[in-house]
C-alpha cells in the first residue's frame, strides 16, 4: 500500500474542562498572596526544611505540617534555563510563545524552588545565585499567575 | 513458595521509525511479541502471564491492557498495565521480575510500547505534572533537564562541548544497531552548531520521538535454560522515586539514582561498579547526564563525568562501554524505551547482540529515568545468581 493510502485520522479540537483541587494549605498560600502580596511557607517539625508550595506531609519525615512560615518575597536563582522551541502548551491548546526565561526560585527563608517566568530582557544577568523579585499582578485572583514574573535586581 | 531466579530468555523489538502510519497500537505492539516469541522459540500458549505499559496520555486512549489482546497475546490471559511516566519500560521489567520470581508464574511476557507520532510529545508529557504549581513554566522533559544540566554545569563547571561529546559517541554506537531510529553520524561541531532548545540543550543533545515496541520473555529457574542454553539472569532491581514538586529536586545531582545504585550493588554484592560491570545500557534522555548520572551510579566520582566520557572508556571498545545500542538519544518510543534497555543489557550478556557486542560481558547495567527525576535499574549477569 502506498503511503499517502495509509490513513490518520484527526481528532479534531477537542477540550476536557478539569476542576482541580488546590488543599487546605494550598488555598490559603493563593488568598495570601491574591490580598496581601505574601508568600507562604510551610516548616517541617522534625527536619525544620521549609517547604514552599506549603503541603501537609514532610514527604521525608512523613509527618504532618502545620506551622506556616513567610519567605520572600525576594530570593535567589536556584536554577534556570532557556527555552526556544516551540510546543503546544496543554493549559491553553495554543503555541507556548518563546522564547522565554524558566527560572527555580529559592526564596529568602525557604528550602525548596518555586518554578516560575523570568524576565529575560538581559539574557547576560541570568545566572545561578542572581537575586530577583516578583513582579505581581495587578488584578490578582489566586492563582499561580498572581505573579507576573520574577526580574533580576541591581 | 519461594523467591524463585528470574531470566530472560527471549527478546524482540520492531524496527523503531518516527512515524509507523502503517500500523495502529495493538499492530505495533504484535510485532514485537511476535520477535520475542520467536527469538525465545515459544508460542502464545506458553505463556503464562503478560504486564504491558506505555504512557497513556501520548495517545489519548487509556487501558492499553484491555484493548490491545488480540496483539498483545493477552486474549483470556492474566493481564496487568503498569505506567511510571519515562520509566514505565524498566517498571514493567522489574514488574514482570517480580511476577516470575514470586513463583506465581513459570514464564511472562512484558511488553512496552509508545506510538509518540499520535500527539504532541511535550504537551503530553506536561499533563504529567501538577496542573495547579508545576505547569505554568513547564515545558515537557527539555526543559527539567536543561535545568539539570545548568546547576550541574555551575557546580561543576562542565561546558557545553562535554555534553556533545556524549551525544557524538551515543550516535556513533547508533550506526551498529540496525533496529533504531536514528543513524547517522555526527561531529562536535554539528552538536554545537544545532539550533538552541533550552540552554544548554541542542538539538543533538536530545532524543527525538518515536513509534516502537519491545518484548521481553523472562522465566523462572526450573524451565529458562531449558528454553534458552545462555539466558541472561537478573541478579537484582532497585528503584528510587524522590518527587512531589519539580522545585523539591536537588538539581545538579539525581538523587533517586544514586539511592538505587547503592541499593542495587548492596543487593548484588557489587564493590567496584567500575570495574565488574562490563557493559551499561543507561537511558539517558540528553546527552548531559552521560556526564551526571554515572557520577550518581558511583562509576566515577562527583565532578568527574566528562574527565570520564573524552578518555574514550565508554566508548564501543574501552573499559566500560555505555549505550552499544546508539542508547536514547538515537531513538524514544518512550513507554518502550526502559524495556529496550533492559533487552539490549540481555542481548549483551547472551552474547546476541551482533555487530553492536561487546565481548565477553559478564554483568550488563540498564536503567530508566522518568522526567519527575525518578529512577529504576536492572543489574544483569551470565552467571546464575546464588541467593
Amino acid at each position: 500500500m502506498e503511503k499517502k493510502d495509509l490513513l490518520i485520522i484527526e481528532s479534531g479540537n477537542i477540550t476536557q474542562p478539569f476542576n482541580y483541587a488546590v488543599g487546605l494549605h494550598g488555598s490559603k498560600f493563593f488568598r495570601e498572596l491574591k490580598d496581601n502580596k505574601r508568600i507562604l511557607g510551610i516548616k517541617c517539625p522534625k527536619c525544620k526544611k521549609v517547604y514552599v508550595p506549603p503541603r501537609r506531609v514532610c514527604g521525608p519525615c512523613f509527618v504532618e505540617m502545620d506551622e506556616f512560615v513567610e519567605v520572600g518575597p525576594n530570593g535567589k536563582i536556584g536554577s534556570f534555563t532557556i527555552l526556544r522551541y516551540a510546543f503546544i502548551d496543554p493549559e491553553t491548546g495554543e503555541q507556548k510563545p518563546v522564547p522565554y526565561g524558566y527560572g527555580f526560585i529559592q526564596f529568602d527563608g525557604a528550602d525548596t524552588l518555586f518554578q516560575h517566568y523570568i524576565n529575560i530582557d538581559d539574557e547576560s544577568k541570568i545566572k545561578i545565585g542572581a537575586r530577583v523579585e516578583p513582579v505581581f499582578a495587578k488584578e490578582r485572583k489566586g492563582t499561580i499567575r498572581d505573579i507576573e514574573y520574577f526580574r533580576v535586581i541591581e | 513458595m519461594s523467591k524463585k531466579r528470574v531470566a530472560i530468555v527471549g527478546t524482540g523489538q520492531t524496527h523503531h521509525k518516527s512515524h509507523r502510519p502503517d500500523v495502529n497500537g495493538q499492530e505495533l505492539i504484535n510485532e514485537a511479541v511476535q520477535r520475542g516469541l520467536e527469538d525465545a522459540d515459544l508460542t502464545i500458549d506458553d505463556i503464562d502471564a503478560v504486564v504491558i505499559g506505555n504512557m497513556d496520555h501520548f495517545e489519548g486512549i487509556n487501558y492499553t491492557d484491555c484493548w490491545s489482546v488480540d496483539g498483545s497475546g493477552a486474549f483470556m490471559k492474566p493481564i496487568m498495565k503498569l505506567t511510571t511516566g519515562g520509566t514505565t519500560g524498566s517498571t514493567l521489567g522489574i514488574g514482570g521480575y517480580h511476577m516470575v520470581a514470586s513463583g506465581l508464574f513459570e514464564k511472562v511476557l512484558v511488553i512496552g510500547w509508545e506510538k509518540n507520532s499520535e500527539s504532541d510529545t511535550t504537551g503530553a508529557i506536561t499533563t504529567a505534572f501538577d496542573a495547579v504549581w508545576d505547569r505554568l513554566v513547564f515545558a515537557g522533559a527539555i526543559s527539567g533537564l536543561a535545568v539539570e544540566a545548568q546547576a550541574y554545569m555551575a557546580k561543576y563547571g562542565a561546558t557545553d562541548r562535554d555534553g556533545a561529546r556524549v551525544s557524538v559517541r551515543d550516535r556513533k554506537h547508533a550506526c551498529n544497531n540496525p533496529y533504531t531510529q536514528l543513524r547517522k553520524e555526527v561531529t562536535l561541531d554539528e552538536v554545537l552548531a544545532s539550533p538552541m532548545l533550552a540552554d544548554p540543550i541542542h538539538l543533538l543533545d536530545v532524543c527525538p520521538r518515536t513509534d516502537g515496541a519491545c518484548a521481553v520473555i523472562m522465566a523462572n529457574e526450573d524451565v529458562a535454560e531449558k528454553i534458552c542454553s545462555n539466558p541472561d539472569w537478573i541478579l537484582a532491581t532497585a528503584n528510587r522515586h524522590t518527587y512531589t514538586y519539580l522545585g523539591d529536586v536537588n538539581w545538579g545531582e539525581l538523587d533517586s539514582m544514586a539511592g538505587a545504585a547503592k541499593d542495587l550493588f548492596n543487593k548484588a554484592g557489587i564493590k567496584e561498579p567500575r570495574n565488574e560491570i562490563d557493559v551499561i545500557e543507561l537511558y539517558q534522555p540528553y546527552s548531559f547526564a552521560g556526564i551526571i548520572w554515572i557520577e550518581d551510579l558511583g562509576i566515577v566520582g562527583r565532578g568527574k563525568g566528562a574527565e570520564y566520557i573524552w578518555s574514550g572508556a565508554t566508548d564501543m571498545g574501552g573499559e566500560l562501554p555505555i549505550n552499544p545500542s546508539g542508547g536514547v538519544i538515537a531513538c524514544n518510543p518512550i513507554g518502550a524505551t526502559g524495556l529496550i534497555r533492559c533487552a539490549e543489557a540481555a542481548l549483551q550478556v547472551m552474547g546476541k547482540a551482533e555487530q553492536r557486542q561487546v565481548p565477553d560481558v559478564n554483568i550488563a547495567l540498564s536503567s530508566g529515568f522518568g522526567g519527575c527525576m525518578w529512577t529504576d535499574l536492572i543489574l544483569h549477569g551470565k552467571k546464575k545468581p546464588d541467593f
